[in-house]
């Protein structure tokens, strides 16, 4: 009896190798056929990626659910457009995502079941079109501007991109694959300042909860954070000659189950109504 | 000690019983043999030289060692408070001990970040007073492993010595051992392979920590960067490192239980039977 135990093990093991083995023949074969078939309906549905603003209520009627996932500092505005989406479409549904847009995207592409990809910049956007994971091209429907963000009262007198290299403050930034992350950067290498943070984030809404509760100093968000932090927090501009242009690209992604009300998502939000929505939470227009 | 021969198991298992039980054993093997199956082999000795890895690795391994030994110096104690002496409010202490242990991991991060954060309810005393701070630092991220970890201590110590035969301790008072020496000499010996599996638990928990350090103590290189912090972040932007550092930490996991099991849990059992 103490053989058949351990011999039972083994087999489940060898079976389990085995099938991995044949499996793994099998899925690199699977792949590459339809990454050949990708690139031909890639090819086919370009037309439906035009960057042209379509006033509203000309868009086709939507309905049934779409998932969409969207960069963290697209959270206030976009659960505005969302509303204002399904007030238009009211047999549509919207169901959001908000997270780095870099972890979005790895989800994506590894078949989380999104219909519509919104980054904040256009390098995990890149990471998508890659992939083959998008249907028609991507649109930039609106760009941002970074901003210092500070404790309500400035405490540490904050005025320039320079004071955050001072001693005592402690600086919070987020992880270099996060856009954020990588604008910030930017920013310091222009300003030509070295600081080391205390922490990396996993988005942007995690340098503002740092910030707002007091364990960090200061950060670099994106301007529409700081407004959306309303009176929890402060922010200190920075000069434009340094500053980054953050521009946030949206696309539907090839697997989505409801590309027309996902299509007709992306129109909503490039139409007035959207773009008046995304303005009135400090964004600014695309071009 | 007169020897024993072993008695082996020979109990049939009736045949559903049997299958769930493969199928259990499956669930558990399948996950791995998938992790093996995709993990890029070529790439690992790349991987293991990054100074950032070897960082999060030899970070891991620190913390969560003084984590185990903060949990003995402390959970001792504790365990033999709870195990043998009756006050009243023992049951709300004990509930509270292993609260931790039940509570999802980043709770214990919030919980720590709003007691213990610089504008905590204590922490700011502690940041006012001393300037000392807890999160982003790695003592932070020991004080977060060790809250989560401790409980494994105190429950496997307390059982043991509820369980133990007290007469042992009894005859040692009387024939004039002291409390320290009867601990040292006759309890811990007795308790010894709960004290030893608690410690394996304990350290592994406090190894696998994520969501009470990512939340608590935050996410920097050498500082508070632990491996399944490192694996998580990786999992974004190079998968096949994520992937390597899996089998890093799974491997290193395996060999401390595999040797320790046999070591100590397999003898001392023996020998005490």
């Amino acid at each position: 009896m103490r053989r058949t135990p351990k011999l039972a093990i083994g087999a489940i093991a060898l079976l389990g190798f085995i099938g991995a083995s044949c499996g793994s023949d099998k899925d690199s074969a699977a792949t590459t056929t339809t990454a050949k078939a990708t690139t031909t309906s890639a090819k086919a549905t370009t037309t439906s990626g035009a960057a042209t603003t379509k006033p509203a209520g000309s868009t086709p009627a939507a309905s049934g659910n779409i998932t969409v996932f969207a960069a963290a500092s697209l959270t206030e505005s976009f659960n505005e457009i969302g509303t204002a989406f399904t007030t238009e479409h009211p047999d549509s549904k919207v169901t959001f995502s908000f997270d780095a847009s870099s972890a979005l995207v790895t989800q994506i592409n590894q078949g989380a079941p999104a219909d519509v990809f919104a980054s904040a910049d256009e390098a995990n956007m890149t990471k998508l079109t890659d992939a083959g994971n998008n249907q028609g091209d991507p649109v930039v429907f609106a760009t941002n501007k970074l901003e210092i963000i500070v404790a309500k009262g400035n405490p540490k007198g904050i005025t320039s991109v320079a004071d955050l290299a001072k001693s005592g403050v402690t600086f919070v930034t987020a992880a270099p694959e996060v856009p954020i992350g990588k604008y910030t950067q930017q920013v310091l290498d222009a300003a030509g300042v070295a600081v080391t943070p205390v922490s990396l984030e996993q988005n942007v809404k995690g340098i503002v909860t740092k910030v707002t509760t007091g364990e960090a100093d200061a950060g670099i968000v994106y301007h529409t954070d700081v407004l959306a932090a309303g009176d929890q927090a402060e922010g200190v501009p920075i000069p434009d000659d340094i500053n980054v242009i953050a521009k946030y690209p949206i696309v539907v992604t090839k697997e989505s189950t409801n590309a027309s009300t996902g299509t007709a998502f992306i129109d909503f939000v490039l139409s007035d109504q959207g773009q008046k929505i995304l303005d009135a939470h400090g964004f600014s227009p695309p071009s | 000690m007169p020897s024993r021969r072993r008695r082996v198991d020979r109990q049939r298992l009736p045949i559903p019983a049997l299958i769930l039980a493969i199928i259990a054993i499956a669930f558990f093997a399948l996950p791995f043999i998938g992790l093996v199956w995709r993990t890029p082999w070529r790439l690992t000795w790349e991987v293991l030289t990054d100074p950032d890895v070897r960082q999060a690795l030899w970070l891991s391994i620190w913390c969560s060692l003084w984590a185990t030994a903060l949990s003995i110096t402390f959970g001792v104690p504790l365990a033999w408070l709870l195990a043998r002496v009756g006050f009243p409010g023992r049951g709300v202490v004990r509930a509270l001990a292993t609260l931790s242990m039940v509570l999802p991991p980043v709770v214990g991060g919030v919980a720590l970040f709003f007691s213990f954060g610089r504008r905590g309810l204590f922490g700011q005393y502690l940041y006012n007073w001393f300037g000392f701070r807890l999160p982003f630092t790695t003592r932070g991220v020991i004080v977060a492993q060790t809250f989560v970890a401790m409980p494994f201590l105190v429950l496997t110590m307390e059982g043991a010595l509820r369980q133990m035969d007290r007469r042992f301790e009894d005859a040692a008072r009387t024939l004039g051992a002291s409390r320290g020496y009867v601990f040292r000499r006759v309890t811990m010996p007795a308790v010894w392979p709960a004290f030893i599996a608690g410690c394996v638990l304990t350290w592994a928990r406090a190894l696998g920590e994520f969501g009470a350090t990512i939340t608590f103590a935050g996410n920097f290189p050498r500082t508070t960067q632990t491996m399944p912090l490192a694996i998580y972040l990786a999992l974004e932007s190079n998968p096949d490192e994520a992937l390597v550092l899996s089998m890093v930490l799974i491997a290193v996991s395996f060999a401390v239980l595999i040797g320790l099991r046999d070591r100590w849990l397999g003898g001392s059992a023996r020998a005490l039977t």
